[in-house]
């Protein structure tokens, strides 16, 4: 298929389906545009799978299917696409997840076509977050993606919803302007201003060292930090994540467990770091100690929650940790400025890249399993659970494997990433390696201590007893497939890896290199200082 | 030459070149006539005088068009003194005219939807209206600060009126006294201002200004301590006074929340966005005019810096009043008064890169700022006249403007609350409306004048900060039209997808959409009407 074709599609698929549905569908008729919406999610997921396995290069580092359009070439803005491996598994797991999560929008009761037409106008937004390689680009649709999600939580949200809504827009909103602020630093110190907003082409500038002087480098890095952190979340500025994740609707906090939170990650591993590569070097100690603090602090509040969607709220913040731990253990020598054990942090970032994919599946999954004894029962009080595996035998089985997911049990997904990371933080600093795994005991604790409270226990002695009816094919279908996904990853997780490691090996030395010149122009001026 | 040598001239040059020249105000000047003389003869009982001010607002919108063909052909850059140099015709005029003709046929176009004024009262306030932006135009095109005054007189006066027209209505009254007593104040320091620079400098013709200022500072310090140049400074700053009360800049807003309560919606939009886009024509003219000077290039980044600075104040304090308002329109003016600092913004960046030694090499970054700034006023028409016809038009039907008369309006008029939601979120400057445009080309310039001044750096922080700060009060008004319950006792706005009312707004919409999604054909003719100012 032609790549121009493909990409565009997948990026827009969604967005002609919600034109449809807005202006064809009878908005009576809720089963018609339910299916069609999840249709419409269906092909895009389809699009995604043919450009995996059909037009995708595993083993290529760079950048691929590169498509350029001019857009508004007096500004030097282009319609620029290309996937690579980091991209990939990405968009993967958003147009899965989307899919998954339409299929759980079952659920949604009230002003059906308005939840459809913003949820497939969501999913353009974070297809084209993931695929655009144009920094204007991406933040048009790194906003574009703010204002469905907004109407999504208030609308469709919980009692406290609008409050919840708002603090995720204004959190996000105000990470995006320090984006666009930094933006506009790159865009002004390009030598070549027709490619002032090419991330390609910004990144090769970094790489020489001739993009921003050190210390602008730390400026933007920092600015940029924080819009991601935002957004991955991290500590401390993860407050908006569990007001949002409780009020939201099931399948939005799926959405937002699954995707939204990797685009942090995503965001740094795109453009912070290879463009700014000093920033992040100078800053990786700061990362890799926000990160330990974001795992052992989201673990302790889990342990503390008595609301079933807030402990796995929580456990996001935690796991996304690992993710930032991952990223920034980036040692250097600080004599020869070359990396120490560069093999290990391509590792860190491997399993950062493996933790974003597993924690996509199996958070989405504990939202879901969240979900599904929320519509029967309607509370969440952990304290008043208990004996759901009685009553309900295949769903108690089914959110015991996506619990132990996201748990860490070796041959599931968690595992894989967070061994990883744990493993390279080691050669970073032990210490923090210690702190960082004793992260796994907490996690295993307020696990299996839910799992003990929800499932176990002689009865269910909550309201609405009689409600607990068994699942019903669509709602087993769906957690049926993440936690399929879940061992799957698990057990080969080359699947992903096979994926990711061409174009992470080489955005690694990339950024080693990058970090080399500026350490050595540093050098230069201050000798020249000293004469 | 001889007496009957120069009158020959004169003619000639008149009918020649200025009258074309003029031809937009003309026709819009004749359209006042007609629709008094109607009156006379009782003409308007058949056709009403919103018909016969739609077809000469379209005349002068052809107008309009044919000067600006007439521009595009032209080999050279145009740039023409007409009436013996008191006013200026070129692309950045003929842009004005373009912007202040589309404006007044979409004004008109809401008056006659929502029905304000009555046939009775219409060419009363079509005239006033016309008036108005004549006054307007003429601001965009001075080039004399004779004509400046002039241009800021007529535009006023009009607008006086027309905050009053709705003559039963106590604060209405209030509101427009309020005005008049602010604008003759403001408008006699300006006078005085003009006089001092007039004085000092000689001559009134402001292509001369920087020339006669280079004069009065050489061989001075280029400081402040050089009297003639205290005194300029002086008179700078008075004129800016005026202009700053034009634009609702901080300290000199106090009269816009309360004309815009007291006046109609519709008078509110037009005060919003047209009067604000003549002061900035004036604005931009006089900044240019007054730049480049060799010897006073200190003061006048001082002077941008200190534009820049009233414009994070006003920004800022436009923003976090308008959290606590309850009246729709009081909280557009807010938001108003925090725009016209987002576009001061733009104002200072062009006076600091201008006057650095380095102007000729950012040339192309002066242009670029302007252009911003036109870009920024084109679609702030359409998002800010988007608002206030909502506004309007949702009043014809509850009788209120208050915030809480739009509770859960989604239900029944989803139309009229998607396309508040589409003008408000591009207010907000959200991608992919048309207001994230033009606020990232003023944040660009802003950030480009960096170089220049450090200061620039802290108003681009501003800006950005106010950009979140505005989010909240933005989103409480969406909030309340879309996730709230109607109350019960709420009077209905069935306003349909079909109606005209529908028709108008969604245009408006889709404009505001579409300046944001292709905005290649407007920013390069606004980049055209930058490049007919430059000086390099």
């Amino acid at each position: 298929m032609n790549p121009e074709f493909l990409l565009t599609a997948i990026i827009f698929a969604p967005s002609v389906g919600a034109l449809i549905l807005a202006l064809l569908f009878d908005s009576k008729n809720a089963e018609a545009m339910r299916l069609f919406a999840f249709a419409t999610t269906a092909v895009t997921f389809g699009l995604t799978l043919v450009l995996w396995l059909g037009e995708f290069q595993s083993d290529a580092p760079g950048m691929q299917l590169e498509v350029v359009r001019e857009w508004i070439p007096r500004w030097n803005v282009y319609y620029r696409l290309g996937v690579d491996g980091i991209s990939m598994p990405l968009v993967l797991l958003t147009s899965l997840i989307s899919m998954l999560s339409m299929g759980a929008s079952w659920s949604i009761k009230k002003h059906i076509k308005g939840y459809m037409v913003l949820f497939l106008l969501l999913e353009t937004g974070m297809m084209g977050v993931f695929l655009a390689l144009d920094f204007f680009l991406f933040y048009v649709f790194w906003e574009v993606m703010l204002l469905p999600m907004y109407f999504l939580i208030g609308v469709w949200g919980g009692p406290r919803k609008e409050y919840a809504a708002i603090k995720f827009f204004l959190y996000t909103l105000a990470g995006s302007v320090l984006m666009l602020v930094a933006m506009l630093m790159f865009y002004f110190n390009t030598s070549v201003q027709a490619d002032g907003f090419n991330l390609i082409k910004l990144a090769e500038a970094a790489t020489t060292g001739s993009l921003l002087s050190p210390s602008l480098q730390i400026t933007a890095f920092i600015m940029l930090f924080i819009g991601f952190a935002i957004k991955l979340p991290a500590f401390p500025v993860h407050t908006w994540l569990p007001d949002a994740h409780v009020e939201a609707p099931t399948p939005i906090s799926m959405i937002l467990a699954g995707v939204l939170l990797k685009m942090g990650g995503y965001g740094i591993i795109r453009i912070a770091f290879p463009l700014c590569p000093y920033g992040a070097q100078y800053l990786a100690y700061a990362m890799v100690a926000i990160g330990v603090i974001s795992i052992i602090y989201g673990a302790f509040a889990a342990l503390a929650q008595t609301d079933f969607k807030r402990l796995v709220a929580y456990s996001s913040v935690s796991h996304m940790g690992y993710v930032l731990l991952g990223l920034a253990v980036w040692k250097i020598n600080e004599k020869t400025g070359e990396t120490m054990n560069s093999e290990y942090w391509q590792m860190g970032l491997n399993g950062a890249m493996f933790q974003m994919i597993a924690h996509g599946i199996s958070s989405a999954g504990m939202f879901f399993m969240v979900g599904v004894i929320y519509d029967r029962v309607h509370h969440r009080d952990l304290n008043k659970f208990g004996g759901l595996m009685g009553k309900m035998p295949l769903y108690g089985g089914l959110s015991a494997g996506l619990f132990f997911a996201g748990l860490g049990l070796p041959g599931l997904c968690g595992f894989i990433g967070e061994v990883f990371v744990v493993l390279s933080t080691w050669s970073f600093n032990p210490a923090l390696a210690i702190v960082a795994a004793s992260g796994v005991i907490l996690t295993a604790g307020y696990i299996l201590w839910a799992m003990q409270r929800v499932y176990l226990g002689a009865e269910y002695k909550g309201p609405h007893p009689e409600d607990l009816t068994p699942m019903n094919m669509r709602e087993t279908a769906i957690a049926g497939t993440l936690l399929t996904l879940a061992v799957i990853l698990g057990v080969v997780p080359a699947i992903m890896f096979n994926v990711m490691t061409p174009s992470i090996s080489r955005m690694a030395k990339a950024a080693e290199a990058g970090y080399q010149q500026s350490a050595a122009q540093l050098n230069q001026d201050e000798m020249q200082a000293q004469r | 030459m001889l007496f009957p040598q120069l009158l020959d001239k004169l003619i000639s040059e008149t009918t020649s070149l200025s009258l074309p020249g003029f031809s937009v105000e003309l026709c819009l000047s004749a359209t006042i006539v007609a629709m008094l003389m109607m009156r006379l003869v009782n003409l308007d009982r058949f056709v009403p005088t919103s018909v016969t001010a739609v077809l000469g607002a379209f005349a002068a919108l052809v107008f309009t068009w044919l000067q600006f063909r007439q521009i595009g052909a032209a080999d050279a850059i145009v740039s023409q003194k007409i009436f013996t140099g008191l006013l200026i015709h070129d692309t950045f005029t003929v842009f004005f005219r373009a912007f202040l003709s589309l404006f007044l046929l979409l004004t008109i176009a809401l008056t006659s939807l929502t029905g304000i004024p009555d046939n009775e009262d219409g060419p009363d306030f079509y005239s006033l209206l016309f008036g108005a932006t004549i006054g307007l135009m003429i601001m965009a095109s001075a080039n004399s600060l004779l004509m400046l005054f002039v241009g800021v007189e007529m535009a006023s006066v009009p607008s006086y009126a027309m905050v009053g027209f709705l003559k039963g209505r106590k604060p209405s009254s209030e509101a427009a006294l309020k005005f008049v007593v602010y604008g003759a104040g403001a408008a006699g320091v300006m006078l005085y201002g003009i006089s001092l620079i007039a004085g000092v400098l000689g001559t009134v013709d402001m292509s001369l200004l920087a020339a006669r200022l280079g004069e009065a500072a050489a061989g001075g310090t280029g400081g402040l301590s050089d009297p003639e140049l205290r005194a300029v400074s002086l008179g700078i700053l008075l004129v800016m006074v005026g202009l700053a009360f034009k634009l609702s800049l901080v300290p000199f807003h106090f009269w816009c929340p309360d004309a815009f309560e007291g006046a109609s919606a519709e008078v509110a939009g037009f005060l919003s966005v047209a009067s604000k886009a003549g002061a900035f024509g004036l604005l931009v003219r006089l900044a240019l005019a007054l730049s480049g000077a060799p010897g006073t290039e200190s003061l006048m980044i001082a002077f941008g810096v200190g534009i820049g600075f009233i414009a994070c104040v006003t920004t800022t304090f436009g923003n976090l009043a308008a959290y606590s308002q309850t009246n729709l329109k009081r909280l557009l003016a807010y938001s108003t008064i925090a725009h016209a600092g987002y576009m001061v913004m733009a104002v200072s960046a062009l006076l600091v890169m201008s006057n650095s030694v380095q102007a000729a090499a950012m040339q192309i970054d002066i242009n670029r700022t302007v252009e911003g700034l036109l870009y920024y006023l084109f679609v702030y028409l359409f998002m800010n006249l988007g608002a206030f016809a909502v506004v309007a038009i949702a009043r014809n039907h509850t009788f209120s403007e208050e915030v809480d008369s739009f509770k859960g309006l989604v239900g029944q008029s989803p139309t009229l609350c998607i396309v508040m939601l589409i003008c408000m979120f591009s207010l907000v400057g959200m991608p992919p409306f048309g207001g994230f445009v033009g606020k990232l080309m003023i944040f660009a310039s802003a950030f480009k004048a960096g170089d220049i001044h450090w200061f620039m750096y802290v108003v681009v922080a501003f800006g950005a900060l106010n950009t979140v700060f505005s989010l909240v009060y933005y989103i409480r008004v969406l909030k309340t039209m879309f996730m709230d319950e109607r109350p019960a006792d709420a009077r209905p706005v069935p306003v349909h997808l079909g109606s005209l009312e529908s028709i108008y707004v969604v245009a408006l919409a889709a404009f505001v959409l579409l300046l944001g999604l292709l905005p290649q054909f407007l920013s390069a003719t606004a980049g055209a009407a930058a490049q007919s100012l430059a000086k390099f």
